[in-house]
């Protein structure tokens, strides 16, 4: 490093050329990991009599297989190749740690049965229970769409009218100080009997949770922006609309995203809890029911698909997010 | 709007708005108490005229801009564009700020046609527009954000936003006072080439003597708050003028000499 400073021009003309090695040991390593999973499944003896093992031991043994074929050609596959690369040591990491599990589980039976299934318990409930998961993805989709879209709606626009009108203010800055700090489930009992359905009291609980996080965010927003945008419109020519629309909101709308995000947080909360509770449908009742039946490797299942669904709806609204505030610096990667 | 304008000003080329300010007097409410920061200011400036108002920071220049803008009501006094009193902010007084405050969410060209868009000038926005980026040397950096211009630029955008509307009075208020010393330089000859092009009227708040006698054709020495006038003083230098100007060199020594400062 203080060489390079000492001899005044850094030597950095070698970096361009740099190249893939050949074949990449790192796919290659991530390839013989899944096979060394696939060996272990297939090859020891189990300690119980389990289904689906085969399946396992074949699906791991065909992504090895995959990912060995194609290491050698990873330099021609352009950015799938890149990435394939980046991702290697995780595909390496993910095969030891299901080896792991695998060794202590079905091979071993060093945990206690049956509150850690092993993975080939786990891959059978996908292959087996998928109609009755999909559908409570399905269901849980709906209501949380539903209930975060009528909360994220209401939210931003109360939140505007509140930064803009002194009146609304007056009125709502109390009730929001009083009722917006409690969690949207202990209105759950509430709820269920007010509302005609379970399905509707849950969209409401959704739509509070969304709806307070979004409201305060919009309202602070708006009424954090810099005062002089409205000087230059007004000088301008703008008229009361156009202040609230194309200056107040635009401004605002890095902070309606934080109330976005907080909001989504805690509408799976009470999503879960909803379907747990209340409504009979949705993966909340799918964990329940899986736990009353002592099914165990459902419940993981459920869970693992529960994390991809949330998972899955934040970097959705991290698209949003980057493509509306585009032109802001230095935006949080997710 | 720039035919209403000939029509009001019969003489050739002058765009500019005359304005009047009779013995305006403004005060703050700071916590409770009022304080004043304009004391019976008058001044006249003549259609096309370039007048600087000088004095200490914080003396109450900016608020007496504000005052033509229209952005808030004269406690006393009054101010007349063309005989006409100001009511409220009108997009023929532009006022340019010491922060260039463009909108962040809007690309260079969307912030210069934001007058254009607010009072739902259509047809021939993108040609103003065009235009006015292309007065202030911008056209390569239309479809850039704010935050990747430097201070200059940015305060060039500033400027193509107020001069897209054509405004007859343009209040500049310290335009310069952020930027560094090269830059100022630069801008101070952009800001005479727009206003020689143009023939608006300029009213320049300032508290840099030098800039003031480079610029404007009358400098109006104004005492620390409340403001009031101590001295008018004409400057009649032909422009492009040189800072080592001897009739500058000697307005610079008389108003330092009024502002009490040794030259």
């Amino acid at each position: 490093m203080s060489g390079s400073i000492a001899a005044g021009v850094a030597p950095r003309a070698a970096a361009p050329s740099r190249r893939l090695p050949r074949p990449p040991w790192r796919i290659v390593l991530a390839g013989a990991a899944w096979l060394a999973l696939a060996g272990v499944t297939l090859g020891l003896p189990e300690a119980d009599d389990l289904p689906e093992t085969a399946a396992l031991g074949s699906g791991a043994a065909a992504l090895g297989l995959a990912l060995l074929v194609f290491a050698p050609a990873a330099g021609r596959l352009g950015t799938l190749g890149v990435r394939l690369r980046h991702g290697s040591p995780w595909f390496a990491v993910l095969a030891l740690a299901l080896i792991a599990w695998e060794a202590v589980t079905a091979k071993l039976a060093l945990l206690p049965m049956p509150f850690f299934p092993s993975p080939q318990a786990i891959l059978e409930v996908f292959l087996d229970d998928w109609p009755k998961l999909g559908g409570s993805i399905l269901n849980s989709l709906i209501l949380l769409s539903g209930g975060y879209a009528i909360g994220a709606a209401t939210g931003f626009v109360l939140g505007v009218a509140i930064g803009t009108f002194r009146a609304v203010g007056y009125w709502a800055h109390p009730v929001l100080r009083f009722v917006g700090p409690l969690p949207a489930t202990a209105w759950l009992p509430l709820a269920f009997f007010v509302f005609p359905s379970s399905w509707s009291a849950s969209t409401f609980l959704v739509a509070l949770a969304t709806g307070f996080p979004v409201t305060v965010l919009t309202w602070s927003g708006v009424a954090g922006v810099n005062k002089a945008y409205f000087d230059v419109a007004r000088t301008l020519g703008a008229s009361r609309g156009f202040l609230i629309l194309r200056v107040a909101i635009p401004a605002a709308l890095p902070h309606v995203f934080v109330g976005l995000f907080m909001g989504l947080g805690g509408s799976f909360a009470v999503l879960v809890v909803a379907e747990m509770l209340g409504v009979k449908s949705g993966l909340g009742w799918y964990l329940q029911w899986a736990q009353g039946w002592a099914a165990y490797a459902n419940m993981y299942a459920a869970l693992i698909v529960m994390a991809l669904m949330c998972s899955s709806l934040i970097t959705l609204l991290f698209r949003l997010r980057d493509r509306l505030l585009a032109w802001q610096k230095g935006l949080v990667q997710w | 709007m720039v035919a209403a304008a000939t029509l009001e000003c019969p003489e050739a080329g002058a765009a500019g708005a005359r304005l009047t300010v009779e013995s305006v007097s403004h005060a703050f409410a700071i916590r409770g108490a009022p304080l004043l920061v304009l004391d019976r200011v008058s001044l006249d400036v003549e259609p096309g005229g370039f007048v600087a108002l000088l004095g200490p920071s914080g003396c109450g220049k900016s608020t007496l801009l504000r005052l033509v803008a229209g952005l808030e009501p004269p406690d006393q006094g009054a101010i007349r564009v063309d005989g006409d009193p100001v009511e409220g902010p009108d997009p023929s007084r532009l006022l340019v700020f010491q922060d260039p405050t463009l909108y962040p969410w809007r690309t260079v060209r969307g912030n210069v046609a934001l007058g254009l868009e607010a009072r739902g000038v259509g047809r021939s926005r993108a040609a103003r527009v065009d235009r006015a980026l292309g007065l202030v040397g911008l056209s390569g950096f239309a479809d850039v954000y704010p935050h990747q211009l430097s201070g200059g630029m940015a305060q060039r955008a500033a400027l193509a936003r107020a001069l897209v509307n054509e405004p007859r009075l343009l209040l500049l208020d310290e335009p310069l006072g952020k930027l560094d010393a090269l830059t100022r330089l630069a801008m101070q000859a952009e800001i005479l080439r727009l206003w020689q092009e143009k023939r608006f009227t300029a009213l320049l708040v300032t508290h840099d003597v030098e800039e003031a006698l480079v610029l404007a054709e009358r400098v109006i020495v104004l005492s620390d708050r409340p403001a009031a006038i101590r001295a008018a003083l004409p400057v009649a230098v032909p422009y492009p003028r040189h800072r080592d100007d001897p009739e500058i060199v000697r307005l610079r020594r008389e108003i330092l000499g009024i502002l009490g400062q040794p030259a």
